[in-house]
């Protein structure tokens, strides 16, 4: 249980969000063209990182808009929120 | 056996005051190669261990483990056992592992406390209703036990559940399996840990894996915290885990961790004698031999390792038991913890060789991976040692995820593993 700070409505506790998983998946441009590997790796694959990793959340229970989270999945404390079409922060 | 543990050994024993026991397991110091590696010393590393010993003449095999054996989520588990699965590929899966279960105090020669207690799973709507009775179907058209009961009957099974038609979620049947139940999840670690070292198996604990040492196209070994360690054929098994590994390796699995909690209260005269599971409103409950409730929570939503999860959900959990059974309602509870699953989109697990030549996976079983345990290592051990999957594991390869005949077990098993 932890506190994410909504870049809409400010610090909010998690139960109020919805996990969106992995962030910057990029929805393939050619979908006809995607061979079943690189459909397997698009659709299921993942990185599962033990640290910090980027991902979306949404605002369930408030905004409802989506938005960018980078958390240390370690320990669950939370490096930077930024919104959606943002650049990612480099560190 | 060296050591046979018996009434006799027992009472030799006892003229020593028990302090004379041989180490069940020794703590060797790892060797430069071994025929066979084993990444996690849980219950199926251990178990895959123990049948490459007995099922497949290799005796120069280690078990690498991080921290001690069965401290995982071997040691974080609610001990349920059962098979009642809903599609064939599963259903052969799951009941190897019953029937495993049904001798294997006898063949480890260690007590695992395997009771065929029962397990009765809950419809709490007409879609459930519809759901369990088909799936009922499908155990007794594969060999299952498995019988559908009415309220009136859930409630002759189980008196305590409240079945009133005037709660949020009244009862409406369930389905029950009677070879199911529950074990002792650490003497099934730890005895076949046992069997594992008394055939020769090296058990390395606190001894992690730092990387994975490997060719173009095949492994060479393992870096760990003591050095590095040769070999051709490395089997992961490392649960929560198991993306950190496999990364290490440059592979990706179609694997999301998340943490999964449970709880268990102070213990009581005994007043549950079953296992009752009910999926829909997230809550499963059995009572150990301590007298202690044990009671399984749903997983976050979220990938985390922290081993600890949301008080949300297991409030969501408090509440749904309290409503079934409102003679808990003053039970206090002494622990809560998490486990870190690794859950599979299609809620099956991957027992399988990659792409990688010697590399093999064992992992994705999510929130059900206990009652598979000693058939999850049998089928592992076989893969392993023919680099071919056994057939009852042949469904449950990574390869699915590319052509697409996925195991959708979300239905018979979701949340309640």
């Amino acid at each position: 249980m932890f506190v994410i700070n909504c870049p809409y409505c400010g610090e909010r506790e998690q139960s109020e969000f919805k996990a969106g998983g992995e962030a910057h998946i990029i929805r393939p441009k050619q979908p006809t063209e995607l061979s079943d590997d690189q459909w397997a790796e698009y659709l299921f694959m993942r990185k599962n990182i033990k640290g910090v990793q980027f991902e979306r959340w949404i605002h369930t229970h408030g905004c409802r808009k989506w938005f960018n989270v980078v958390r240390d999945t370690s320990n669950d404390v939370i490096k930077a929120v930024y919104k959606m079409g943002e650049k990612p922060p480099t560190r | 056996m060296r050591n046979k543990y018996s009434i006799f050994s027992l009472l030799k024993n006892a003229f020593s005051y028990h302090e004379n026991w041989e180490k069940a397991w020794k703590d060797p110091e790892p060797k430069k190669e071994y025929d066979a590696i084993i990444i996690g010393g849980g219950g199926h590393g251990l178990a895959t261990a123990y049948y490459l010993a007995k099922k497949h003449d290799m005796k120069n095999i280690a078990v690498v483990e991080k921290g001690w054996i069965g401290g995982g989520n071997t040691g974080r588990n609610t001990t349920i056992i059962r098979s009642n699965y809903l599609w064939d590929a599963s259903a052969g899966l799951y009941d190897h592992a019953l029937k495993i279960w049904e001798s294997l105090s006898q063949e480890l020669n260690y007590n695992v406390m395997f009771s065929q207690r029962g397990v009765m799973n809950l419809a709490h709507n007409l879609q459930d209703v519809r759901d369990l009775k088909r799936r009922t179907h499908a155990n007794r058209l594969n060999g299952i036990d498995a019988v559908y009961l009415n309220t009136d009957e859930v409630k002759k099974f189980c008196p305590i559940i409240n079945t009133s038609p005037n709660i949020r979620y009244p009862v409406l049947g369930g389905t029950l399996q009677r070879r199911a139940g529950t074990a002792r999840h650490d003497a099934v670690a730890w005895g076949y840990a046992r069997g594992a070292d008394e055939m020769g198996v090296d058990i390395l604990q606190n001894c992690e894996v730092k990387g994975i040492k490997r060719n173009a196209d095949s492994v060479e070994g393992i870096e760990t915290s003591k050095g590095f360690i040769k070999s051709k054929k490395i089997g992961v098994v490392a649960a929560g885990h198991s993306s950190v590994i496999a990364n290490m390796a440059g592979l990706r699995l179609p694997l999301e961790s998340k943490p999964l909690q449970a709880l268990v209260s102070e213990p009581v005269k005994p007043i549950i004698d079953t296992v009752v599971m009910s999926n829909a409103v997230h809550a499963y409950v059995s009572q150990s031999d301590k007298g202690e409730l044990v009671i399984g929570a749903g997983t976050d939503d979220y990938v985390s390792y922290s081993q600890k999860g949301s008080h949300d959900i297991v409030e969501g959990t408090l509440n749904a038991i309290l409503e079934l059974y409102p003679i808990f309602s003053r039970m206090r509870m002494l622990r809560q913890w998490g486990g870190i699953v690794d859950i599979c989109p299609d809620a099956s697990p991957i027992i399988s060789k990659t792409s990688i030549k010697g590399l093999y996976f064992n992992c994705g079983w999510g929130t059900g991976g206990f009652k598979a345990t000693p058939g999850s290592g049998d089928l592992f051990a076989h893969t392993i040692a023919n680099d071919e999957p056994h057939k009852l594991n042949a469904a449950f390869n990574i390869n699915r995820f590319v052509s697409g005949d996925l195991v959708d077990e979300h239905g018979a098993a979701a949340v309640a593993h």
